[in-house]
Order: C-alpha cells, then structure tokens, then sequence
C-alpha cells in the first residue's frame, strides 16, 4: 500500500525538483519555447498535486526501499537498486523511444495501469528534442 | 553560436505545463462574464445489501449538469470483474474512469494468476488511486461482490476513506435512502426481499433528491453468476412525443432558384484491369 512507513519518510523533505525554466539563448529566459515567466511560477506549485505526483515515485522507492532495509537487512535494497541501475542503462539513443522493458517488469509496472501509462504519450508530444543537442548532453559534451 | 539544450525529459503521466495559465484563466473567468463549465456530476442515488445468497446494488439512472439533467438513462453501475460490480456517485467521468482503470489492473491479475480478483483488492487499489490523487478525483464508490470468502459490500470515499457494511447508500439522494435501509434491513434476507428493499431505497432517493431520478437498475450478484436488471422499473413520468417532429419536403418555401453547372473536363483517364480469377 502506498501508505506504509510513511512516519519514518516525513522528516526527510521531499525534493523541490525541475520548477526552473529554459535558460535559452545568451542565458536570457526563452520566451518561445517556455512562455512568459514570473517569479511566483518558479517559487510556487501552480496546482495542490504538483510536488506530490512529480516526486511520487521517488518517494515511493524511497520508503519501500526503507522498508526492505529495515526488514531484510541493508543488502535487500542494494542488490535491488544495483539491478535498477543495470536495467536503466538498457535504452536507445536519447531522443529515440525506448521500451524500457526490463525496467518496467522489475519495478513491477508491467503489471498494472494507471494514468502514467494513459496519459502525456511522449510520441504525441508536441516539442522534439534537437537530436544533437540530446546526444552532447548525454555525452558529457555540453 | 547561442546554447540552446534543448535537453528535454520525456515522462508520461500528468504534465503540469498549463497549471498556472489554468490558474490565471480562472481568476479572469470569474471576475468576466463566463464560466468555466461544470463537470457532468451525477448526483444521485446508490445503495446496496448483502443477503443470503449474495449482494444487491441498485441506483438510479440521471446524470445532472448543472441544474439541467443530461442524461437519462446514465449507468452507473460499472462492471469491474465478473464476480464485482461497482455504483459510482460523484463526478461522471471521474467514476467512469476509476472504474475503468481498476478492471483493467483486476484483469490483469486474473490473467496472471488465473482466478477472479477479491473484493478487498479492488478495495486497496481503489484506496491507493483516490488517495494518492488528495480527493482531486470526485468519485464516491460502492463495490459489492462475491469472492472465495463471501458476500462484500465496501464503500470507498473520494480521499480514500473505506468502510465495510452490510448495507449502505451513497450519493446526494443517501439520507432519503439510507432511512428506509436502515428500517427494515435484517442480516441474511432473501433475495426478492433484498431486491424489494434496494428498489424502495432508490426509490424514496428519487422521490427526495432533486438529483436523483428516471428509472431504477438493479445488480444482483451470486455464486452463479451476475444478473444486472436494467432497468429494473421505469419511472412513471416518461415523456410522450405529441406527435412526429419530422419536417416534410415542402415546408420551408423556395423563393429563388439557381443553378450553375460545373465545367469538368476529362484531363487523363487510365484504366486498371481488375482480376477477377
């Protein structure tokens, strides 16, 4: 259940992660690929779920993974994150659709639907990613 | 040569990119003239027993949209496995959706373990979704079925909250309904007195609640199978068409007439032979 052990996750602070925009051109805002910017969008959640589903799954792991270790022994979530980090390397190249099979049957999500499966299919997404640009980011080059 | 890391993360899910423009538009909206439209609530009347041989569920059939109804012969009871039926009061779709999603995880275990899921289960995920999502998803459940371990009936709110009763109303029509529940409900009835009993419940929801109306459904789930009655009794107050609405050739008058034929000339004409062996 997603509940468990959540007494023990509520002193570690959740994340304030991605909020800032794109740096565009000359490190000056871009306007046309992010809109307008305000300081208050940056600081402040424009809807009362933002955080929470963002860094839902971190947390999930995080207390599952807290759990396990509390349980089994320090060795159960290791050996767990260790096959985590193996399977996630298996993609294509960055701008390219991967599968993430491996990943998805370890973490268990080949079992069940929800809206992330629904939801945002990033084939359908509006914006592309410039192919080079992904490729020197990944490379370390940029 | 400017930098421009267009490094971009794809995930699915829900995308927060127009969360403050829906804030800002909504604080416009409000001080103009217009308003953003309100969801299609169903506004109803739900309820449901355990009886000897299994669990009953009933509810009405209007949909509401604001003070108008918009649709009048809406289900709501929604199939989740075969031995699990579930009335769903709140937001339309919300329900819908929920629904929709939970049979499709229930199918999914079916499939891999290859018996039909328990009550509890569709419970706890249930549980999971709505809390997870703080009450933003407006759905108001009860589920009923029958399962290795017996006749179920649970309720699950929309923050998540569940209950486990062997009777229960749910919906905007719930009071009206639970009191006639609550006076004559025993433990292991039988059957056609458990399903006079939910008919009275829906029914007195209907007479009560504004919201609740039109015909009554009826869902009688057992160890044989599902029996969903629909609809179990239609409301006395149907319309009559007075007559045909129909608009025969003739009854808008032509005042002028004009035609202008369209000069096509053949510019290439190829010829495929067709295979006819």
């Amino acid at each position: 259940m997603n509940t468990r052990g959540l007494r023990s996750q509520l002193k570690d602070s959740v994340p304030v992660t991605g909020m800032g925009q794109q740096v565009g051109a000359y490190g000056v805002q871009d306007t046309l690929r992010s809109g307008f910017s305000s300081v208050k969008n940056e600081l402040l959640p424009s809807h009362a779920l933002e955080l929470s589903e963002k860094n839902f799954q971190l947390n999930q792991d995080k207390m599952n993974f807290s759990n396990l270790r509390n349980i089994q022994g320090l060795h159960a979530p290791l050996k767990l994150q260790m096959e985590y980090r193996a399977a996630r390397q298996i993609q294509r190249l960055p701008f390219l659709q991967s599968s993430h099979l491996a990943l998805d049957t370890l973490k268990g999500n080949d079992e069940s639907i929800s809206f992330e499966d629904i939801l945002n299919d990033p084939s359908q997404s509006e914006m592309v990613g410039e192919p080079h640009v992904m490729m020197e980011y990944k490379l370390g080059l940029m | 040569m400017s930098l421009t890391p267009l490094v971009y993360s794809q995930w699915m899910g829900c995308s927060w990119d127009f969360g403050s423009i829906n804030v800002a538009l909504e604080g416009l909206l409000e001080g103009g003239q217009t308003k953003t439209p309100k969801p299609m609530k169903t506004g109803t009347t739900i309820a449901g027993l355990v009886c000897k041989e299994g669990v009953v569920l009933g509810a009405d059939t209007r949909a509401t949209s604001g003070e108008v109804v918009a649709d009048k012969m809406c289900a709501k009871i929604h199939y989740i496995s075969p031995n699990i039926y579930c009335c769903g009061a709140g937001t339309a779709a919300d329900t819908e959706k929920t629904t929709d999603l939970l049979s499709s995880n229930l199918t999914i275990f079916s499939m891999n373990s290859g018996r039909n899921p328990r009550v509890v289960m569709a419970v706890n995920i249930l549980q999971d979704m709505l809390f997870r999502y703080r009450g933003q998803i407006g759905a108001s459940l009860i589920l009923g079925g029958v399962d290795c371990s017996g006749n179920h009936l649970y309720t699950v709110g929309p923050y998540g909250s569940i209950d486990n009763v062997p009777y229960l109303a749910m919906g905007s029509g719930d009071l009206a309904a639970l009191g006639i529940l609550e006076d004559r409900f025993k433990p292991n009835m039988e059957m056609e007195e458990a399903k006079e009993l939910v008919r009275d419940a829906i029914h007195s929801g209907i007479m009560s609640d504004l919201g609740s109306g039109n015909n009554i459904d009826i869902c009688v789930i057992t160890k044989q199978g599902v029996d969903y009655i629909r609809p179990y009794q239609e409301s006395e107050y149907k319309d009559k068409r007075q007559k045909r609405y129909k608009y025969g050739p003739g009854t808008t008058s032509i005042l002028t007439e004009k035609i202008v034929p369209l000069e096509l000339e053949v510019v290439q004409e190829t010829v495929q032979q067709m295979d006819t062996a």
